[in-house]
């Protein structure tokens, strides 16, 4: 009896397939037109998830690759409301600075001084402008989680000697060494001659901007003041790494305490420096998430919003036209459930259609994303996107086909 | 047998102030396999009778009983299931669904019905056989004649084996020839043992039924058996229906 009643449902449900199938492939134009809204809701929902993931797995690799346990002691504080021109006035770090801070540090693994200026970088016909140049110890390594595909860090003697050696991004070297490798090879930075002692493995992602070490080089810091930077004018940044994340907090205090004695702050004078940390850079990250995720409700709420009115629309139009038909229909035994089912299941399709052509788009566009960051939809996107569909047609064809269910056949069967 | 027995019904139509009586103390009784023309001037209410009859609708007094069932107290599922078990329409305006083919439409009342596709398609088949159209099955209505359409919505009323066939001026809107040709073929239908009511203002028409109706102003003016009654030859017959 149960199973009687199962199959009659079943079975009105495929004969209802086939009839909104028809009736949509009768109207294909209008049906397209109304499914844009769906389309569009579709698509920016598995887009806007898809991003975030993506989003989400490169910033967390580009944030272990700089180091999550790493201080940067530095003139401006980086994530902060304070006013910019209290931090302008501040005294410059100066190497001296660093030196003094060096020798008195207990606790650090290690630390690096580090300055940058933005040069041309030439190999052969192949040339980047504005590259991020590093001015650091050989140290710096220490500080960072860098791996290498070829070749080293600068070494101790390179670095003290102010010797002619650079490590390039992973990026750079993409685009410098078009053929083979460049290990051992010669550049030109800002017009001066270096050789090429090590090239990065990719290690970050775009979402860390001017952090990100693939778009950049690093050389001996006595060289980039040689050449490109004058000693005296710029500050330096010293990147202090704690021994492990859980020190990190004690480093700091240590720190702190170490810089105000080296400025020769007295008790009641400010600091005249920030100690800086990633968490910044993660509450940088979150908002950014935030603005994305926010956009991305709004404009898929809104397309969906805008869809289902169209396809209400576009039902009770379809209703209409179909007066005569409903009341044939009727005539001949259609109960009022089958009619319902029928302009649901049409709505419906309507927008599983528009969902799937929606969820198309958004694979091709993850498929273009995929050279900025990495993208992979998710399941569990296409399940919830698929059934916002599902709900939307449903939602919007319920008055319609409502409508429809309850007219009169001998009507239905007059109206002309 | 004793198929339809209304005692007394009346419709009224509310138009604004305005009290339309289409139908008032209409008794009527149709037996099993009697073929009947309703007749009557235009607005006399034979459209409105025939709805009731075809439990599309339901009177505003009095009693319907089909079959002996009360129709007045049905439900609209249980009267859509009498509409598509036993009964039959056949309407002036053919009423196909445009865009589906012949085959198509014949099945309808059977998919409705819930049977399953394989003895749905061959019924529908066989339907469309029995009124000549073997060779337009697949063809959609605006590919058919007026008379191709007519016999298309014949085969869907008969599809579903019903009591009785309600056919509402089938000739209408064909040419004097083709509704000769449709009558015969309601002829061969009576013949079968089926119940037909037809609505007709033509007395050409109405003479191929054995009794005739005449409404006026919603009330049963004469209710006779046809003396000289026409019986088409089947000889010029195109139709093989067995
Ligand atoms: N839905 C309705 N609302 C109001 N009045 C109606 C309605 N349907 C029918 N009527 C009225 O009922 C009367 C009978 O109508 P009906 O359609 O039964 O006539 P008919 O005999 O079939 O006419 P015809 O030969 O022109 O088809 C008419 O006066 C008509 O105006
Ligand atoms: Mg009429």
């Amino acid at each position: 009896m149960i199973s009687n009643k199962i199959d009659t449902v079943l079975f009105e449900l495929r004969e209802g397939l086939i009839i909104a199938w028809q009736a949509i492939r009768a109207n294909k134009v209008r049906s397209f037109l109304t499914m844009l809204g769906i389309i569009i809701g579709i698509s920016s929902v598995v887009l806007m998830t898809t991003a975030i993931k993506g989003i989400d797995a490169s910033f967390q690799k580009g944030i272990s690759a700089l180091g999550t346990d790493v201080l940067y002691i530095d003139k401006w504080a980086w994530f902060t409301n304070e006013e910019w021109w209290k931090m302008r006035n501040r005294r410059k770090i100066t190497m001296d600075d660093y030196h003094k801070f060096a020798e008195m540090a207990q606790l650090p693994l290690a630390t690096a001084p580090v300055t940058n200026a933005a040069r041309k970088v030439r190999y052969g016909d192949n040339v980047i402008e504005n590259v991020i140049l590093n001015g650091s110890s050989s140290d710096y390594v220490k500080t960072t989680n860098f791996t290498f595909d070829e070749g080293r860090f600068y070494n101790e003697i390179e670095s003290k000697g102010s010797r002619y050696v650079a490590v390039v991004g992973s990026e750079v070297a993409k685009k410098l060494f078009t053929h083979g490798s460049g290990l051992d090879k010669y550049i030109k930075i800002g017009g001066v001659e270096f050789r090429v002692c090590g090239i990065l493995t990719e290690q970050g992602s775009f979402i860390l901007g001017s952090f990100n070490p693939d778009n950049q080089v690093f050389i001996p810091i006595g060289t980039i003041f040689k050449h490109f930077l004058n000693e005296e004018w710029g500050t330096i940044t010293i990147n202090v790494r704690a021994k492990n994340p859980s020190m990190i907090a004690d480093t700091k205090a240590e720190a702190e305490g170490i810089m105000r004695k080296v400025r020769g702050l007295k008790f009641h004078q400010e600091d005249d420096f920030s100690v800086n940390q990633q968490e910044g850079l993660m509450s940088n990250y979150n908002t950014v998430v935030g603005v994305i995720q926010i956009a991305g409700l709004f404009i898929t709420g809104l397309s969906l919003f805008v869809g289902a009115i169209g396809i209400m629309n576009i039902m009770f139009v379809s209703v209409k036209e179909r007066t005569k038909e409903i009341g044939v229909r009727k005539a001949i035994g259609a109960k009022k459930r089958t009619i319902l089912s029928q302009f649901l299941l049409e709505s419906s399709v309507i927008c599983l259609l528009g969902g799937l052509v929606g969820l198309l788009i958004a694979v091709i566009a993850s498929l273009l994303l995929d050279k900025f960051f990495p993208t992979s939809i998710q399941i569990s996107a296409v399940i919830i996107a698929m059934s916002v569909a599902l709900i939307t047609g449903i939602i919007a064809g319920l008055a319609p086909a409502y409508t429809a269910a309850k007219l009169d056949p001998v009507e239905a069967l007059r109206y002309e | 047998m004793n198929i339809i027995n209304i005692e007394h019904i009346a419709k009224v139509y509310q138009v604004g102030d305005v009290e339309v009586h289409a139908l008032q103390d209409v008794s009527l009784r149709i037996d099993q396999n009697e073929y009947v023309a309703i007749m009557g001037p235009s607005g006399s209410g034979k459209s409105t009778l025939m709805n009731m009859l075809g439990c599309l609708d339901t009177p505003s007094y009095g009693k319907y009983e089909f079959k002996d069932k009360n129709v007045s107290l049905m439900s609209d599922n249980e009267l859509a299931g009498i509409r598509n078990k036993e009964i039959g329409f056949v309407f002036q305006t053919f009423n196909l669904l445009p865009r589906s083919d012949a085959l198509h439409n014949v099945e309808l009342p059977l998919i409705y019905a819930g049977i399953d596709k394989q003895e749905r398609k061959e019924r529908a088949r066989q339907a469309l056989i029995n009124v000549g159209l073997e060779d337009r099955i697949h063809h959609k209505p605006n590919e058919l004649s007026g008379g191709q359409r007519q016999r298309v919505a014949i085969a869907r009323a008969l599809v579903s084996n019903p009591a009785i066939i309600l056919a509402d001026e089938p000739t209408g809107n064909l040419d004097s020839k083709t509704g000769e040709e449709i009558m015969l073929l309601c002829h061969e239908i009576h013949k079968k043992g089926n119940t037909i009511i037809l609505v007709t203002h033509e007395e050409d028409i109405a003479k191929h039924a054995a009794r005739i109706v005449r409404l006026k102003d919603g009330r049963i003016e004469k209710d006779e058996l046809v003396p000289n009654r026409y019986i088409p030859s089947v000889k010029n017959s195109t139709i093989n229906f067995g």
